[in-house]
């Protein structure tokens, strides 16, 4: 039986040539990304700057009738609304801020849900409310503290977990890529103005486990080859350990993008922004264990010392002294 | 590498079956087939994103526990004055600025007064501390302030009682399998699935039903009572039905020396028999009777005010001691507001109010839409990828794909075992586990691949595969580790499961994806001893 190989054996790229273009285009897109977030900005729900969100499907409609809801909503005086599709065509969410006062008196919000809900069912008769999120100010300061805490922990604690497996350099190496891939997905999201909710947040956090993953296997065959390979050039031993790895990284990364474009096209709607962020996070992970972990180990002067037992503490002074 | 003892065989195979066995409840509960009863069933609950349902965060004010505090010191410290032997007069008493100040008239008395009041401390839990600190001013003037461990646990008692009320409110609400628990020092989740219309719950939930019976003033000035400022010793409680405004209808009562409604035996929704009106008639326990019994005797000829949540109900004149041990509350009810104002004095009042901070509603269509489609994208998405690792590593590829099998049912057998909830992103971590649970197979089979191209024989590179591979596979599936239990410390609800479902899914991926594996490569290739393979 002739089996699918979609790298051919001995293949032998030369990845790392092109490290410095790579590496600035890299820089460009990351600085870019976070222009874009800063102009933009992110599409935040309600999870994360408080108000209410209701979830209206109107069931037998090929389309919501989106204007027409809109100025039913402003007429109740609870002001503009934020209306958008989600999954299919005729699925909408309403957002609204919550009324002043709401934050001392919930039974405000309480009555604006109401009023709306009731609004929406009588001027269409097939409306289906299929939710109704109410977050006030206060509960969603504290989750997007939250959330905040645990990007930013989980960056340190795997990096930190890195910096002890291997050198302080490969440390800095996944921390670097880490940050790549969640600056260039949040980019996408201001881009697209897909909704940031806390379901993105676990996203993020899914993508630092697996964007990590490639990041591991590259290094690990690094190390291999440091100690196997004393005279190698680094930019050649790189090399080397991104080719030798490049059948597994290729074929791990499309099992995941089977898995997730199956789920991206077929699955849930209401998860839909949250799948994207993992497929695209898959996307940017792989390239940022070729191109942003591995050239950085050269300009951090890793070489074989690095591994040599007893000297494996004082790389760097032994790197200065060469 | 190759030898696997018999024992290891069985115990490995023993344990694949166990967790697939406990996976079959929820197999067969998803497929909405019916399981028999009598049975044990560890079943993957449904979250509230999945079952329709909703989630309410109530939150406490810690400052309100504080003044209630400091109130019921002000009334424990006046009777203990009273009841000595020989009383000591005390003036300028004032609860205000969160401590309780009052003056003691005769400076000799300074030392019985501390030793009468420091009883009434007591000791805060394990802190070691008290309660309440005692210091003397100004040669006689008493502060009291009650210390943050004091608050604490107040704060801490008032949410463990709350959460007993809340529960019993929900009960006679008939709601199946409501989830209520403390979060925070001073916030409850509730969780009801199969909820539709919340309104009914939330109405008794802000309920604090906090019923008083106070002693109208009739010497405070109108005009004052109308501009809201209080007499000396009383307070002004607004009507329940007045529309606000200026001159809308206040009473003075006193402030203290009135009855609380919670020592109640019954609370029941009645009516008035000559207007037909709704009302709620209670049922005082005995000790509350005899309280009951003691004001109204003492009291004829007077108005008193029936006071709920600091809104008065009605001021109803004293015409006879009420000696019974019941009352009727009538007020501006609907059938609907008494009932709930019954059940809601049947399960006692809050210790404190609790106000709705977080609600989500989620109906039952879109839950039940989204597990069909999530079953449908996990269905593709496996059958697609073990095609795909069948075409790439033939035999191996086939060993992977028996592993990932089992790996789905380890996945739901465990998680039915500690019983964990599955929600929607949950299911997305279902489907991201099974993409990645290859990568292990993956990083094994290119590492045999490879060994076999540096020319070692098959055996030899099977065992290296495994084990070079292995190391590898340990820090990728560390740092997964990391990030998701992270991810389970910080999320709430929804992210939680899904940090659930990929922790579980990273621990039997490898189990199945190594161990499993090895066991069946190995066998294969001791009983056919091949001299190629194809990989």
């Amino acid at each position: 039986m002739k089996l699918l190989k979609l790298v051919p054996d001995h293949t032998n790229i030369h990845f790392l040539k092109w490290r410095v273009p790579f590496y600035l285009g890299s820089l460009l897109l990351m600085a870019a990304s976070l222009g874009l977030v800063m102009t933009r900005g992110l599409n935040l729900g309600v999870d994360f700057i408080g108000g209410q969100m209701i979830r209206v499907t109107f069931e037998r409609s090929a389309e919501a009738p989106v204007e027409a809801l809109r100025a039913e909503v402003t007429r109740l005086g609870y002001g503009e609304p934020g209306i958008q599709r989600f999954g299919k065509p005729n699925e909408v969410s309403i957002r609204m801020k919550l009324p002043p006062g709401a934050d001392h008196d919930p039974a405000l919000a309480d009555k604006m849900a109401r009023t709306i809900t009731s609004a929406v069912k009588a001027a269409h008769s097939d409306a289906r409310i299929d939710g109704v999120d109410s977050v006030s100010g206060k509960v969603s300061k504290e989750l997007g503290w939250d959330a905040l805490w645990a990007l930013g922990s989980a960056a340190l604690f795997v990096a930190g977990y890195i910096w002890l497996r291997f050198e302080w350099q490969f440390g800095i190496g996944a921390l670097l890529s880490l940050v790549h891939d969640v600056t260039l997905t949040l980019g996408m999201f201001a881009l697209t103005q897909l909704e940031f909710d806390l379901n993105i947040v676990a996203a993020l956090l899914t993508l630092i486990g697996y964007s990590l993953n490639d990041t591991i296997v590259v290094y690990d065959r690094i190390r291999e080859n440091l100690k196997k390979y004393r005279k190698m050039p680094m930019p050649e031993l790189l090399d080397l350990s991104v080719n030798e790895t490049l059948a597994r990284t290729i074929v791990t990364s499309l099992s995941m993008l089977i898995t997730l474009i199956a789920l991206l096209i077929l699955g849930p709607p209401v998860i839909f922004g949250f799948t994207a962020a993992i497929t695209l996070g898959i996307f940017v992970g792989t390239y940022s264990s070729i191109y942003m972990a591995a050239p950085i180990l050269i300009w951090l002067k890793v070489s074989s010392k690095s591994f040599v037992p007893g000297e494996a503490t004082g790389d760097a002074a032994a790197a200065r002294r060469n | 590498m190759l030898d696997f003892p018999r024992w290891k065989v069985i115990s490995l195979w023993l344990l694949t079956l166990v967790c697939a066995l406990a996976a079959v409840p929820t197999v067969v509960s998803m497929a909405n087939l019916r399981w028999p009863a009598g049975l044990p069933e560890p079943k993957v609950n449904l979250g509230l994103d999945l079952a329709g349902g909703s989630h309410i965060l109530l939150e406490a004010d810690p400052a309100q526990v504080r003044r209630q505090k400091i109130d019921t010191m002000e009334e424990s410290v006046r009777g203990k004055l009273k009841a000595m032997a020989q009383p000591v007069r005390i003036s300028d008493i004032s609860n205000n600025n969160g401590t309780l100040t009052f003056l003691v008239d005769d400076p000799g008395k300074i030392d019985a007064v501390r030793e009468a009041v420091e009883p009434l401390t007591t000791g805060a839990g394990m802190t070691g501390k008290r309660d309440w600190t005692i210091s003397v001013v100004d040669g006689n003037r008493f502060v009291l302030t009650p210390s943050a461990e004091g608050i604490a646990l107040a704060v801490t008692q008032a949410m463990d009682s709350a959460v007993e009320v809340v529960r019993k409110r929900i009960d006679a609400l008939g709601t199946k399998e409501p989830t209520i628990i403390r979060s925070g020092p001073s916030r409850i989740v509730v969780q009801v699935p199969g909820l539709q219309d919340p309104q009914a719950l939330k109405n008794l939930l802000k309920q604090t039903a906090k019923l008083e019976f106070k002693l109208v003033d009739m010497a405070a000035p109108p005009s004052d009572v109308a501009q809201g400022i209080a007499p000396p010793g009383d307070e002004i409680v607004p009507f329940a039905d007045a529309k606000g405004g200026a001159g809308a209808a206040k009473l003075a009562v006193r402030r203290l020396g009135g009855i609380r409604g919670d020592q109640l035996t019954n609370a029941q929704l009645s009516n008035n028999p000559q207007t037909n009106a709704a009302t709620v008639t209670i049922t005082f326990n005995s000790e509350g009777g005899e309280k009951f019994a003691r004001l109204t005797s003492a009291n004829v000829g007077k108005p008193f005010a029936i006071i709920l949540d600091g809104k008065v109900l009605s001021s109803p004149v004293i015409n006879e001691p009420i000696l019974g041990g019941s009352a009727v509350i009538s007020g501006n009810f609907t059938v609907e507001s008494a009932g709930q104002l019954a059940i809601s004095l049947r399960s006692g009042a809050l210790p404190v109010d609790l106000k709705v901070v977080e609600e989500r509603t989620v109906g039952p269509d879109l839950g039940a839409d989204s597990i069909r489609r999530g079953m449908i994208a996990m269905g593709v998405g496996t059958v697609a990828l073990a095609l795909f690792i069948l075409v790439t590593y033939g035999r191996f590829g086939g060993y992977a794909c028996a592993a990932l099998v089992i790996n789905v049912f380890m996945i739901l057998g465990l998680m039915g075992l500690i019983g964990t909830t599955l929600t929607l992103p949950g299911i997305a971590g279902f489907v991201l586990t099974i993409g990645a649970a290859v990568d292990a197979n993956v990083l094994i089979f290119e590492r045999i691949r490879e060994e076999r191209h540096r020319g070692r024989r098959v055996v030899a590179a099977v065992e290296m595969g495994y084990k070079e591979a292995t190391r590898a596979i340990f820090d990728a599936n560390i740092t997964n580790i990391i990030a998701a239990t992270l991810m389970f410390a910080f999320g709430s609800g929804p992210v939680k499961g899904f940090a659930v479902v990929l922790i579980i899914g990273i621990l039997t991926s490898v189990f199945t994806a190594v161990v499993m594996t090895r066991m069946w490569v190995s066998q294969w290739l001791r009983a056919a001893r091949p001299a190629d393979i194809t990989l």
